[in-house]
C-alpha cells in the first residue's frame, strides 16, 4: 500500500507516538525513581528528571539485606535457575512430543494429541489449587523442581513445534530413512538442525515467561532461599511499620528487567541470522 | 546391481482404497523400467513399495531373490530420487551426498573418494561447499542424483525426477540420465507419467493404469502394438485415431476390411500412418477443420463424414492446404489396429 497523504502520515505517527509514550512512560519513571536519594519520592511530587543517586541505590540494592526479603543475589539466581530450567524443559519436551505426534502413527496418538491439545485450555492460573495440591502431596513445596515442573508442563511450544516439522516436506525424512537414519538419528541430524530458528525464539520467550513468573513461586516457597525476585521486589514494596523506600525498589525493579533485555538483544541476532539462513 | 522380483503385488491404503490390484513385473539386472500412466494410477504407490516406504498389503517384492517385505528401505540398498529433491537443507551439497554413507559406517577415504567420483560425474564440483538453497533447480537436481550415486546401491528409484525442470534442462537431463545409467549400468525403475520422456529413456516400458499393468514392453512395440484401448490412447502425441468399424465399412464397402478378427468393432490408426496422395490402402474423403503448425510438422483436424469425432493426422513441413479444404485420406492397410470396446482389448 503505497499513499501519499500527510494528514494520515501525521495522524499515524501520533498515534505510533501515543503507543511508544504509554509503553515506555512507566519504564521511564522507574529509570527516574532509581536515580534520586530516599527523601525525593515520599515527598509528595514525583520528580520528572534524573538525579544523581542510582548507584548509590543499585549499591544498596545489592549489598543490603532487609527484613523479610531474600539477598538479591540469591533471589537473582533462583529467578535464573526458574527461567532456565522452564525454557530448557519447556523445549526439550514439546519438541519430542511434537516430533512423536508428526513423525510416529501410534495406537493413542490422536488421544495424546488432545490431550496435549486441552492443556492449553488449562495454563497455571486456572488449576492452580488442584495443582499446588500436587506439589504440595509429592513434598516439592520449597524446591526448584516444585517451582518449575509444573510451569513446564504446557502445550503451547508442542504446537509450534508440530506446525513447523508439518511444513518440513515427508521427502526428507524417507530421504533420511532410504539413506540409513533411524528416528533418533533423524531428529538429531536432520530436524534438530532444521528447528534452529524456532528453538531460539522460544528460548527468548519462554525465558522471559519463566523469569516474570510471580503467582506461582510466591505459593509454592515459604523458605526465603527459595524467593524469586519478582516476589522479592513485591515484598520490598510490602513493609507495614513505614514508607516503601521507592528508590531502592525502583533500582531493584531495573536489575530485574536487565536479563530479559539483555536476552532479547543477544538473541535477535541469533533471529536474525536463523531467517536470513533457513529454507526448506 | 540386482533384479527386481515383483509377484502378486496389492496395496490397499487405509480407509480401503485399493491402490494396487495385483501386479507381477520382473526387472532384469542392470535394466532402466519405465513406469507411465495417468495421475493417481498408483505408480508412486509401487515405487515407493520397491523402495520400502510404503507397506506391501499382499504379495512379495524381491531384490536380488531375497523377499523385502519386511526390511527397512535403508536394508534394501536402493537409492531414491524424489521429485522436490529432498535435499537436506542445512547440510552443503558434500554433506549431502555424505550423509547415507556415514550413516553405513564407510570408512573416510572411500566415502572422498566415492564423492569426487560423483561428483566428477554429475560436474558438481563447483557446488560441493554451497547449501542447496544455493542451487539452480538443474544443479539440485543433479546433487540429488549424486546422492544416490554415491551409495552404488542395488537400484534406482526415480519418481518423476525431471517434473520440477523447464522444458530445456528436462531434455538435457534425461539425455543425461540415460547416459549415466547405460554407464553404471544400475538396476532402475523410474516414475513418469510425461510419455516422451518414458519412450527415450526405457529399455522396457510399463504402462498401468488404475492400478493394473495394461502393457509391458519395449518403448516401439508399445508403440507399434498397443495391447488395449488404453494404450492406444495414452502412448503417442497426438493420440491414436480410433474409428467405429462400423462407420469405416459405411464409407469403404465392407470388402476391404473383412480379414479382421471377429470381436473387432474399432479401428485405431496413428496419426502419423496417415496420408494425402496415392497408394496402397483406401481412402477417406475430409474436410480440414484446423492445421496447427507444429514446427517441422503440422497437425490437421479433418472432419470425415459419418465418423463423428474429428481425426487427427500428422504432415511433415506446412502442407500447402488452407482451412475447409477437401483432402483425400489414405489408411495403409498395415495402419490399422483391430480393437474391441467390450473388451478394451486389441483383437489381433
Ligand atoms: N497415503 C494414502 N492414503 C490413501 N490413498 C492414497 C495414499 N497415497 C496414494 N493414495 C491413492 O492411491 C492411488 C495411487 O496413488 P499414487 O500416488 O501411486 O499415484 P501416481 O500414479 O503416482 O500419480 P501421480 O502421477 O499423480 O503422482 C491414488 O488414487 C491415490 O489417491
Ligand atoms: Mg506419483
Amino acid at each position: 500500500m503505497v499513499e501519499n497523504r500527510p494528514f494520515l502520515a501525521v495522524l499515524t505517527h501520533l498515534v505510533l507516538l501515543a503507543g511508544v509514550v504509554i509503553v515506555a512512560f512507566p519504564v521511564y519513571i522507574a529509570l527516574v525513581a532509581a536515580t534520586h536519594g530516599p527523601t525525593a519520592l515520599t515527598s509528595g511530587a514525583m520528580p520528572l528528571l534524573p538525579g544523581g543517586e542510582l548507584f548509590a541505590n543499585v549499591m544498596q540494592v545489592l549489598t543490603e539485606n532487609r527484613r523479610g526479603v531474600a539477598p538479591f543475589w540469591l533471589m537473582a539466581w533462583n529467578s535464573l535457575w526458574m527461567a532456565v530450567i522452564i525454557t530448557l524443559g519447556k523445549i526439550a519436551i514439546s519438541i519430542i512430543s511434537a516430533f512423536a505426534i508428526v513423525y510416529f502413527r501410534f495406537p493413542g496418538r490422536v488421544l495424546a494429541f488432545w490431550l496435549i491439545f486441552i492443556t492449553l485450555m488449562l495454563p497455571v492460573e486456572v488449576r492452580i489449587i488442584p495443582t499446588f495440591k500436587v506439589v504440595a502431596d509429592l513434598g516439592l513445596l520449597n524446591s526448584y523442581a516444585g517451582l518449575t515442573i509444573p510451569l513446564i508442563a504446557s502445550a503451547t511450544a508442542t504446537f509450534l513445534f508440530r506446525q513447523f516439522f508439518m511444513t518440513i516436506p515427508d521427502e526428507l525424512m524417507e530421504a533420511a530413512r532410504v539413506d540409513g537414519a533411524g528416528p533418533l538419528k533423524f531428529f538429531r541430524d536432520i530436524l534438530l538442525p532444521l528447528s534452529r530458528t524456532n528453538i531460539a525464539a522460544l528460548c527468548v520467550i519462554l525465558f522471559i515467561y519463566g523469569w516474570m513468573q510471580y503467582l506461582w513461586p510466591l505459593l509454592v516457597t515459604i523458605d526465603p532461599n527459595y524467593y524469586t525476585l519478582m516476589m522479592g521486589v513485591k515484598r520490598m514494596a510490602a513493609v507495614s511499620d513505614a514508607d516503601p523506600q521507592w528508590n531502592i525498589i525502583m533500582a531493584a525493579v531495573l536489575l530485574a528487567m536487565l536479563p530479559p533485555i539483555l536476552i532479547v538483544v543477544f538473541m535477535q541476532r541469533l533471529f536474525v541470522k536463523g531467517l536470513v539462513e533457513t529454507e526448506k | 546391481m540386482a533384479s527386481i522380483d515383483i509377484k502378486g503385488v496389492k496395496k490397499v491404503y487405509q480407509g480401503n482404497v485399493t491402490a494396487i490390484h495385483g501386479i507381477d513385473l520382473a526387472i532384469g539386472d542392470g535394466e532402466l523400467v519405465v513406469l507411465v500412466g495417468p495421475s493417481g494410477c498408483g505408480k508412486s504407490t509401487l515405487l515407493r513399495m520397491i523402495a520400502g516406504l510404503e507397506t506391501i498389503t499382499e504379495g512379495t517384492i524381491a531384490i536380488d531373490s531375497a523377499v523385502v517385505n519386511s526390511r527397512e528401505p535403508a536394508e534394501r540398498d536402493i537409492a531414491m530420487v524424489f521429485q522436490n529433491y529432498a535435499l537436506y537443507p542445512h547440510m552443503s551439497v558434500r554433506q549431502n551426498l555424505e550423509y547415507g554413507l556415514k550413516n553405513r559406517g564407510t570408512p573416510r577415504a572411500e566415502i572422498d573418494s566415492r564423492v569426487a567420483e560423483a561428483a566428477r560425474m554429475l560436474e558438481i564440483e563447483p557446488f560441493l561447499e554451497r547449501k542447496p538453497r544455493q542451487l539452480s533447480g538443474g544443479q539440485r537436481q543433479r546433487v540429488a542424483m549424486g546422492r544416490a550415486i554415491v551409495r552404488q546401491p542395488k537400484a534406482f528409484l526415480f519418481d518423476e525426477p525431471l517434473s520440477n525442470l523447464d522444458a530445456k534442462l528436462r531434455g538435457q537431463m534425461r539425455v543425461e540420465i540415460r547416459r549415466l545409467q547405460h554407464r553404471l549400468k544400475t538396476t532402475s525403475v523410474y516414475v513418469t507419467h510425461d510419455q516422451l520422456e518414458a519412450m527415450t529413456l526405457a529399455d522396457r516400458l510399463v504402462v498401468m493404469n488404475g492400478g493394473r499393468i495394461e502393457q509391458v514392453g519395449k518403448p516401439t512395440e508399445v508403440y507399434d502394438r498397443p495391447a488395449s484401448l488404453f494404450v492406444a490412447g495414452f502412448i503417442g502425441s497426438p493420440p491414436m485415431n480410433l474409428i467405429p468399424l462400423e462407420a469405416l465399412k459405411n464409407i469403404v464397402g465392407s470388402a476391404v476390411l473383412k480379414d479382421l478378427p471377429t470381436e473387432t468393432d474399432l479401428i485405431g490408426v496413428r496419426p502419423d500412418r496417415m496420408q494425402t496422395g496415392e497408394g496402397e490402402g483406401f481412402v477417406l474423403t475430409g474436410t480440414v477443420d484446423l492445421i496447427e503448425p507444429v514446427g517441422g510438422e503440422s497437425h490437421l483436424y479433418l472432419h470425415v463424414e459419418e465418423i463423428a469425432a474429428p481425426l487427427v493426422m500428422v504432415m511433415p513441413g506446412r502442407p500447402d492446404l488452407s482451412e475447409g479444404a477437401v483432402v483425400p485420406i489414405r489408411l495403409p492397410l498395415d495402419a490399422l489396429h483391430p480393437f474391441s470396446t467390450r473388451t478394451g482389448l486389441r483383437t489381433d
